[in-house]
């Protein structure tokens, strides 16, 4: 695998904190879900996960469905899960309050639910507006009935997914794995893209 | 609820759209459509939402895109779908051609003691779904039109959207099982075969 730029790993520019480059995370996330048989990827976009959406809309065998909110991706996945196809749900931190009530769902039946969350309001935030929900993250999702693995360096994005999907597939739990700010860069508000 | 005496009965009508589901797979949404589609006969191909308010349509759209040889209906109510109105968006997006949204649009919300809906102000949800980009969306008032919304259920090329105005009528409660992983695993085998995993 040929060492890619930080642009090739992540366009959003303007960011601190990345760690080294030399790690293609997006690219490992992306085969850990392939060989997991992902057929249905939804999501809400993140700039974190804007690689990844990429592959993800690449491959022949996923579907891709864009969501208008977090919680029509728990709906999408336990129908899927019903019609004999697995699939990951993709978004933003502040997305998980969107989902709160809708996970219910997802536990009182026991559908299998992986959730791959980027990180906002956390490692060197600089938009206050995105600090309530990001810091309230991990222990709403804990309190909804998830596992939680929280991911620190671009090495450990991979096998937590590939950990996540184990015990959400084969135990029908709820799984999350929360890739911090400080692996994706922190958000500068210096070049001309505005996330939320 | 002024002129119930002219509309459309919810028991008889979902009843006699199911009369016609042949192999469909049915989602329904909480509350009183739950309890039509158990009215109108238990079926392992019936998945009931019991909570989780405004996901029926999401559900059924991950059923169809998974599915995509089998007809998928959801069966839900108009303040059910009010919840979750971007999914009418997310559906159209994606158009897939088996999925099939009824509403059984009684303009109130029937659990929590008949207050009015917004389709009750004039909200058209049948309007919206045309908006959002749904091949076929219309709405039913009359029994006469039922063969018709049976074939457009069925058989037209989705996503389609049928809004049938029902009268807002307390029927006798008939309760399908709300155990999850029971309904969930049941419908697995049902459509995957016995050896499904849970």
């Amino acid at each position: 695998m040929t060492t890619p730029t930080v642009d090739e790993i992540d366009s959003d520019k303007g960011k601190i904190g990345r760690a080294p480059v030399g790690l293609n995370w997006p690219q490992q996330v992306f085969q850990k879900l392939r060989e997991a048989e992902i057929r249905q990827v939804v999501y809400v976009p993140d700039a974190g996960h804007a690689r990844l959406i990429e592959l993800c809309h690449a491959a022949s065998d996923m579907k891709t469905t864009v969501l208008t909110t977090e919680e029509e991706g728990v709906g999408i996945l336990a129908g899927a899960w019903l019609g004999g196809e697995r699939g990951v749900l993709l978004m933003q931190s502040s997305g998980v309050g969107n989902c709160i009530n809708a996970l219910s769902l997802a536990r009182v039946c026991r559908f299998p639910l992986v959730m791959i969350v980027t990180m906002r309001g956390q490692w060197g935030e600089i938009n206050p507006w995105q600090v309530p929900m990001g810091q309230i993250t991990g222990d709403n999702l804990r309190l909804a009935g998830a596992v939680v693995y929280e991911v620190w360096e671009q090495e450990s994005a991979a096998s937590a997914v590939e950990a996540a999907m184990r015990i959400a597939f084969n135990g029908g739990f709820t799984a999350a794995v929360l890739l911090s700010q400080r692996m994706l860069g922190t958000k500068l508000f210096k070049d001309s893209s505005h996330g939320r | 609820m002024d002129d119930n005496e002219d509309k459309l009965r919810r028991r008889q009508t979902v009843a006699r759209i199911l009369a016609d589901r042949g192999d469909a797979l049915v989602v329904t949404g909480l509350g009183s459509p739950t309890y039509d589609c158990a009215a109108a006969g238990d079926h392992p191909l019936n998945f009931y939402l019991w909570g989780a308010m405004g996901s029926a349509v999401t559900v059924g759209l991950g059923l169809a895109l998974a599915q995509p040889r089998r007809r998928v209906l959801v069966l839900t109510g108009d303040g059910e779908l009010l919840m979750g109105l971007g999914a009418l968006a997310t559906v159209a997006a994606r158009k897939p051609d088996n999925l099939a949204i009824v509403v059984i649009d009684n303009e109130h919300y029937g659990e929590t003691g008949m207050q009015r809906t917004h389709t009750h102000a004039g909200v058209d949800l049948a309007g919206i779904a045309r908006a959002c980009g749904f091949r076929e969306a219309t709405t039913v008032r009359r029994a006469n039109e039922l063969n018709d919304t049976a074939r457009l259920l069925y058989k037209a090329q989705g996503p389609v959207l049928v809004d049938i105005k029902v009268s807002a009528t307390r029927d006798p409660l008939v309760l399908p099982p709300w155990d999850g992983p029971f309904l969930k695993t049941r419908f697995r085998q049902a459509l995957l075969g016995a050896k499904t995993a849970a």
